[in-house]
């Protein structure tokens, strides 16, 4: 149902959200503020670890790039918020290929390691140079503004990353629907016979990290803005847990899947709250449930329909197609 | 003329000579075999023509270009595609997304393009789609075409690798045991199919084969070796009445 009406249901969707701040208090309205921000999160790292299948545990220093960028530059340098995008796109890049880099040979555990190690090493470089204000961060940062209109309220900031959650997911989307998003995925399902196809694996994993550098950069930025002071505190490897949370839980490499896990991360432990101290303990028994009992996530990709296809006609040259089982031997 | 010319090839694993001091060459167009005891080597070979092992010494030249130090990407881009010998492939994409795979080394476009979907994109993802489902048809697995490659019976699992790398348009076609866990008809569209691909797409095949009634159907130049050394070449006849090579295979009748 819903993939035959995909269009109409992403449009209701993207409908609802625009009308939703009208019938939110303050309060869920930040919720749902939250909540864009780690749709945008979760689809950067799900090219990443969805898509190319590298399992990062550090993915919140790419966030950190993009709100110390923005905010270094809009602070000390009086720049508008809108030049310092381009800035953390660069040095989103940057990053990425350095994380990367020491990573290609590396395979599961022993990158999961260096990407933690990597995050760790950016939140405790901010939290010790004065340029990014220590541990006690950069506070005051300006309010962005477009054409003239000031962008201050809950509601403008709930819009402007909405239209960022929008772009992530139209980025991710078109990515993975293309040459370079299924050489990832072969990469991803088998590294080596990617390798033999032609596709240079060491690029193209480059390409990952620094494409979903860039999308947690964006976050960042928006982020420092939103926030208008930051801390070492938001960067921390939690964070990053709960970016690869919102991935997992939803499905690894599956678009709709990573926003529902995005939405879940932050709305059920808002949801449990009458449970006061027992929160995080449901929340996290909910959480091992669902690994263990759908642990390709609420909504995995699709990569094979069951459509047959109407004309055919394939040539049985001597027989043996026909004898083949019709059903898949094993799961 | 020769495509693929090894000369004085060597591998050493530590103290162990997988292959040794190996030279060889596949005429252009032609179907020619490597054949050779369990652990003689020839999978050692295939890894190091295609570049996932480097080798010790020796030399590898695809139509006059060195291999050597080459990347197995950049290999299969020159024009070589392979298939493994226990399966490689994509298991949970369709096996069109599996075949797309190969069509990677011959288009360029790349981030740009994916965003914007330009016109070029467009039209290079039909070109794409049309090449795989040529490939496809060509193999004669187009009713699984939507499928899950895991999910496929397995001897179409195996057509599916050979479609795969046909994808890739490659000179030469190497493959590793093609006929490996094939019932017998089956081995017979094998063979069709190997046949086809030589005199169809020109493409010339150089493979690993266990099984002496299909080498003796199909294979035009065989190559046997043994302790990774060759031991023996020439046409089937020849080299099936080779007295090393019935040695090696048999072993020596020795007199108690």
């Amino acid at each position: 149902m819903i993939r035959k009406y995909k269009k109409q249901s992403l449009l209701l969707l993207t409908l609802i959200m625009f009308i939703l701040p009208f019938f939110l208090n303050i309060y869920w309205l930040d919720v749902f503020t939250f909540v864009l921000f780690y749709v945008v999160l979760a689809q950067g790292l799900n090219i990443v670890v969805g898509y190319t299948g590298l399992l990062d545990l550090g993915y919140a220093a790419f966030f950190a790039v993009g709100a110390y960028t923005t905010a270094i530059l809009m602070t000390t340098f009086q720049w508008s918020f809108w030049s310092t995008l381009p800035v953390a796109f660069l040095l989103a890049i940057i990053s990425g290929i350095i994380i990367g880099t020491p990573t290609l040979r590396l395979r599961s555990d022993y990158l999961a390691i260096v990407t933690l190690g990597f995050g760790e090493i950016v939140r405790i470089v901010v939290t010790n140079l004065n340029i990014t204000g220590s541990a006690s961060g950069i506070y005051g940062i300006p309010r962005p503004s477009i054409g003239g209109y000031v962008i201050s309220t809950q509601k403008d900031f709930y819009y402007l990353i909405l239209i960022f959650a929008i772009l992530s997911v139209l980025i991710v989307y078109r990515l993975g629907h293309s040459r370079i998003g299924r050489a990832w995925i072969y990469i991803r399902e088998d590294e080596d016979a990617a390798e033999a196809m032609g596709i240079n694996r060491i690029r193209l994993k480059l390409l990952s990290y620094a494409s979903g550098a860039v999308i947690g950069s964006f976050a960042g930025s928006v982020f420092a803005v939103k926030m208008t002071a930051i801390a070492p505190l938001s960067f921390s490897f939690l964070q990053s847990v709960m970016i690869l949370l919102a991935v997992v839980l939803g499905g690894l490499g599956s678009i709709s899947g990573v926003v529902v896990g995005a939405a879940l991360v932050i709305i059920l432990p808002e949801l449990l709250r009458g449970a006061d101290d027992w929160r995080y303990l449901i929340f996290g028994v909910a959480l091992v449930a669902m690994m263990v009992f759908r642990p390709q996530g609420i909504w995995p990709p699709q990569y094979e329909t069951e459509d047959e296809d109407p004309n055919d006609e394939t040539e049985d040259l001597d027989g043996s197609n026909t004898k083949a089982p019709e059903e898949s031997p094993s799961l | 003329m020769s495509i693929l010319t090894v000369t004085n090839l060597s591998l050493q694993f530590g103290g162990l000579k997988a292959v040794n001091d190996l030279s060889f060459s596949v005429e252009r167009n032609s179907i020619s075999s490597i054949i050779g005891p369990n652990g003689a080597g020839k999978t050692s070979v295939f890894n190091m023509i295609t570049g996932f092992y480097r080798p010790t010494s020796g030399g590898i030249e695809l139509d006059g270009t060195s291999l050597i130090n080459k990347k197995p990407s950049h290999i299969t881009t020159l024009g070589m595609a392979r298939t493994f010998q226990n399966l490689r492939l994509f298991p949970n994409l369709s096996v069109l997304d599996n075949v797309k795979s190969g069509m990677h080394c011959r288009t360029k476009q790349a981030v740009f393009g994916a965003l914007f979907r330009t016109k070029a994109q467009k039209e290079e993802e039909r070109l794409i789609e049309e090449v795989a489902n040529e490939c496809i048809d060509f193999v004669g697995i187009r009713k699984f075409r939507m499928r899950a490659a895991k999910n496929l019976p397995y001897g179409q699992q195996r057509y599916l690798e050979i479609a795969r790398a046909l994808a890739s348009k490659p000179k030469i076609i190497l493959l590793d045991e093609p006929a490996a866990g094939l019932n017998f008809a089956e081995k017979q569209y094998l063979i069709e199919l190997i046949r086809r691909i030589r005199d169809e797409y020109n493409i010339t095949v150089l493979m690993i084969e266990h099984d002496m009634a299909l080498i003796k159907q199909i294979s035009e130049h065989i190559t046997v070796i043994d302790y990774g050394e060759k031991i023996a070449e020439g046409t089937p006849t020849e080299v099936l009445n080779n007295e090393r090579v019935i040695e090696a295979y048999l072993g020596k009748e020795e007199v108690v």
